[in-house]
């Protein structure tokens, strides 16, 4: 009873997230274009598979895995658990967060995967490219940006180095890499920036950033737990971009091996 | 053979899930050496994404992929500029405006700037300052979409203008309240919803599909990555004028 009580209440608040696509999109067909919307009974059903889909989604994960990656982020965190029991830490030791450093990978890959926005935008890259980029290559290569973004955001929590110069310097990065990197990949590989972070990811990123704050000593929740999220969203980029430079040259060189062979 | 096709969509969803179920199982048992705790509801939870990502999915090909592009192609056959631009701006600000995480978010950041002195701390001027901060990213979004359509029509190549963005984010965070750049940074990945993406994605795809002389992929794609760039620039502005 409980259960269904907390679902609807999940159901409504999606409900209220589409309402206003929904005006937008019926007003303009109906005070611009003035024109029947083609196929309207799929789109309706279309739209309800959206919106009850995702409402159980989400109940299903604050059910299931929220409370669990909570739970498991502090435990990992704990001093206890880091230093072995009974220590008395004054000094951080950024060597002996590994395990910490390892989950937040995994933990950012794993839910990468699972993020249904950009389950979204790889359907369209796959379909939009006529299957050059594959829908899981897009996804497996953001998902290790991702992975190594939070895990090195989770570093710089321990560390407590300022978040500006590791977003500076990606920044950089990625300046250099649109000069060399495909012309066709780089619009797509911005875009896998914005859509790693949303569902999933954000809520279990942002439990992990501010219980390793409060329990590192010496960092604060309040400046230090934020920027987890500008990790997640920034090497998504640098990656997706490095993967089609990899490609690009690997190309290059079996076409100038054929070459060479040829002339000979 | 419908049942067969059922079958197929929720085992693809359920390979999407399995990593998270691994590096849970992997943590719990091998690392902390602990059981799984309330295995019976952390299944049924399991159940019940695996079964809403499939919904999730097979209503993103029915519903939001072709309602988006048709959108598109609609307003591009009808030749106005200003109605193209006016869905763009609203589509962005109404999406985002009333979007649950920006209110979290938002809330959090007056609460930050109470404490750190930098604004009246009674629950009022709270208040306005989280609302101002909530209607400049939304209205920042509905401008980004507004310049991603743009780009779209005009065929600007995406890399001037991110990078001149990125440019403009790297010189506001040195001048910039040090309180309020966290904040801003979090704000570009937190202002686009699951339910936003696929519609833009379609939308910019169906645009750049009706326009001679654009491709789907090199100009389609980017509305997404200017909504999460703006914000930022937005939030920075914002905590500038106010202190």
């Amino acid at each position: 009873m409980e259960f269904i009580y907390e679902f609807s209440k999940i159901l409504l608040a999606t409900g209220r997230d589409v309402l206003p696509i929904i005006i937008l999109i019926v007003g303009f067909q109906l005070l611009v274009l003035r024109q029947p919307i083609p196929h309207l009974r799929r789109l309706i059903v279309g739209g309800v598979y959206v919106v009850i889909g995702l409402a159980l989604f989400l109940a299903g994960l604050e059910k299931a895995l929220f409370p669990l990656g909570n739970i498991m982020a502090t435990q990992l965190s704990d001093p206890a658990f880091i230093y072995g029991p009974g220590e008395i830490v004054s000094q951080v030791d950024w060597k002996a967060y590994g395990w910490v450093y390892l989950f937040a990978a995994m933990i950012g890959f794993a839910t990468t995967i699972a993020e249904p926005s950009l389950i979204a935008v790889a359907f369209k890259a796959d379909e939009v490219s006529a299957g050059t980029i594959k829908q899981w290559g897009l996804r497996i290569t953001v998902a290790v940006g991702v992975a190594f973004g939070i895990s090195l955001g989770t570093f710089r929590i321990v560390t407590g180095t300022p978040l500006y110069i590791y977003i500076l310097a990606g920044y950089m990065i990625v300046i250099v890499q649109t000069i060399f990197a495909p012309k066709n990949i780089i619009a797509l590989a911005y875009d896998s920036g914005g859509v790693t972070t949303s569902t999933v990811t954000v809520p279990l990123v942002a439990a992990l950033g501010l219980g390793l704050s409060s329990t590192v000593p010496g960092r604060n929740p309040a400046l230090d737990g934020f920027g987890l999220i500008a990790f997640a969203s920034l090497f998504p980029i640098i990656a997706v971009m490095g993967y089609a430079q990899i490609m690009q040259w690997s190309t290059q060189r079996k076409i100038k091996y054929m070459e060479k062979k040829n002339a000979i | 053979m419908i049942t067969k096709l059922i079958l197929l969509k929720i085992k693809s969803a359920f390979t999407d899930l399995l990593p998270i179920i691994l590096v849970i199982a992997f943590f719990q048992i091998v690392v902390l050496k602990q059981p799984l705790p309330q295995m019976g509801e952390v299944l049924f939870g399991v159940f019940l994404v695996v079964l809403g990502l499939t919904l999730f999915v097979q209503g993103l090909e029915m519903g939001l992929f072709p309602i988006g592009e048709s959108m598109a192609h609609a307003l591009a056959k009808k030749g106005s500029l200003f109605w193209l631009l006016c869905f763009a701006f609203a589509l962005g600000f109404s999406t985002t405006v009333a979007e649950p995480a920006l209110i979290a978010v938002a809330w959090k950041a007056s609460e930050i700037a109470g404490q750190g002195g930098l604004i009246d701390p009674s629950l009022e001027s709270l208040q306005q300052y989280a609302f101002g901060l909530r209607i400049s990213v939304a209205f920042s979004v509905g401008l980004a979409i507004l310049i991603g359509v743009m780009r779209i029509l005009r065929g600007w190549p995406i890399h001037y203008l991110m990078i001149s963005g990125y440019v403009i984010v790297m010189l506001m965070t040195i001048i910039a309240p040090k309180e309020i750049i966290g904040i801003a940074y979090d704000a570009g990945g937190v202002t686009t919803s699951t339910i936003t993406v696929p519609l833009v994605a379609a939308l910019g795809v169906g645009l750049a599909s009706s326009i001679k002389g654009r491709s789907p992929l090199v100009d389609g794609f980017g509305l997404i990555a200017f909504a999460s760039l703006l914000p930022m620039i937005f939030v920075m502005g914002y905590g500038l004028i106010i202190f």
